[in-house]
């Protein structure tokens, strides 16, 4: 078959396209790294998840050990029902206890992951009983006001029952 | 009171035949899918189409995608700034290329470089009678001239959008890192972190693969549908720039909307 200056030009611009697609794939997406990983999946329930999505990250020791492969809400429970993907490589104790985690104050939520004592490990299809939730932020200040205005009374000025614990308590 | 009804007639019309188009449109697609035969038996007629719509568009496509990231990076600092998120610099660039700026930018680009010149070559091979010999000579001009087209921006497109946004990400580099002095690790590795293959490349890949079925379907369209005088030919050209582009940008919301919707 003889050649063409066609046939080298389009071998060099389908190259070209192939090689901005491993670039993409490779240098700026995360292909190959996730995919390699064999998962086994445990349950987890959570009194309330906070912001967690489903494809965040499970991590222990800040070091990425899984994904979070679903979310329900169970209904006799009033729970939310999460399913953990974690990496094969690592084994956890029957008793690892699971909880709801921000990084920092803006960042993602993620599944934080804590060994326990157990010989056992989780296998597929087991539950993580000791679970905490997220933290909620507005609960957290509410908790707070309302220990301040508690203590409040004791002080000797006599303040408004109006003022909440937002103020400095005289002494 | 008789005035009235003259704009309101050429609305009428105007909507009528807007619709009349579409239809013949669609039976134009299906004509163009049935002899397509030819252009897999004869490779050759599209790879040299490749050449025309989609190696040609090459120098724009790589000045203009190293321009945008240059310029998203630029921005993007401006404001990540004031929250002292400057590393997420390569995460805006990276994601904003491959999810939308990638496939829509290069589709308009391949609208206005290879859309046109295909519709002026057609309707100019039309007016001209070129398309009447051919048939006259039992040679299909669909199957000869219409369909390796189609097949060849079908083709061009995804390869432009890739090297649009891989050019993109590379002008982000050079103004984060090389001229600002973002930390290199933390620009890619943050930029790594939350792009999906999957989630982001695959589907900014699909978006740019139902443009290019657009453009080419409406540039050859307009081109074959244009009347054989200088006046329709130019008409045409510029009916398959302008539709084109309202086209890409509908559907980049109509994909973006699905898209989205069936990730949660």
């Amino acid at each position: 078959m003889e050649r063409t200056s066609i046939d080298l030009w389009f071998g060099a611009f389908v190259t070209a396209g192939f090689v901005a697609l491993m670039v993409l794939a490779l240098k700026v997406g995360n292909a190959g790294a996730e995919r390699a990983a064999e998962v086994y999946r445990v349950e987890a329930r959570f009194d309330n998840i906070g912001g967690l999505k489903v494809r965040g990250p499970v991590r222990s020791a800040g070091v990425l050990v899984g994904r979070v492969a679903d979310i329900h809400f169970d209904n006799e429970r009033f729970q939310a029902k999460v399913t953990l993907a974690l990496d094969s490589r690592y084994k956890w104790p029957k008793d690892t206890s699971a909880s709801i985690l921000t990084s920092g104050l803006l960042g993602e939520t993620y599944v934080g992951l804590e060994a326990g004592g157990d010989d056992k490990v989780l296998a597929t299809g087991d539950r993580i009983t000791i679970t905490q939730s997220a933290v909620v932020l507005e609960k957290l200040i509410g908790q707070f006001l309302f220990s301040k205005a508690q203590e409040t009374p004791a002080a000797p000025a006599p303040a408004p029952a109006g003022a909440t614990g937002a103020a400095p308590a005289k002494k | 009171m008789l005035d009235i009804r003259r704009p309101l007639g050429r609305l009428g019309h105007n909507v009528i035949d807007g619709v009349w188009r579409a239809g013949t449109m669609a039976r134009f697609l299906w004509l163009v899918l049935a002899s397509s035969g030819t252009s897999f038996s004869r490779f050759r007629l599209v790879m040299r189409e490749v050449y025309f719509s989609g190696v040609l568009s090459l120098i724009i496509i790589i000045v203009s995608g190293l321009f945008v990231g240059m310029v998203l990076g630029l921005q993007g600092y401006e404001t990540l700034q004031k929250y002292g998120a400057t590393e997420s610099i390569g995460v805006l660039v990276a994601l904003s290329l491959v999810r939308e700026l990638g496939p829509v930018v290069a589709a308009l680009l391949f609208a206005s470089r290879a859309g046109s010149a295909i519709t002026a070559e057609i309707g100019l091979m039309k007016t001209t009678e070129q398309l009447t010999a051919m048939d006259m000579m039992a040679v299909s001009p669909m199957a000869r001239v219409i369909a390796p087209r189609f097949w060849a921006g079908i083709i061009s497109m995804p390869i432009l959008s890739l090297l649009f946004s891989a050019m993109g990400v590379f002008g982000g580099y050079i103004v984060g890192v090389v001229m600002i002095g973002v930390d290199n690790g933390a620009f890619w590795s943050q930029m790594q972190a939350a792009v999906d293959f999957r989630y982001d490349v695959v589907r900014g890949i699909v978006k740019s693969f139902v443009f290019g079925i657009a453009v080419t379907i409406i540039a050859t369209f307009e081109g074959y549908d244009a009347p054989p005088t200088a006046e329709g030919v130019s008409g045409a050209t510029t009916r398959t720039v302008v539709t084109s582009a309202l086209m890409i940008l509908a559907l980049d919301l109509v994909l973006t909307a699905f898209m989205l919707r069936s990730e949660d």
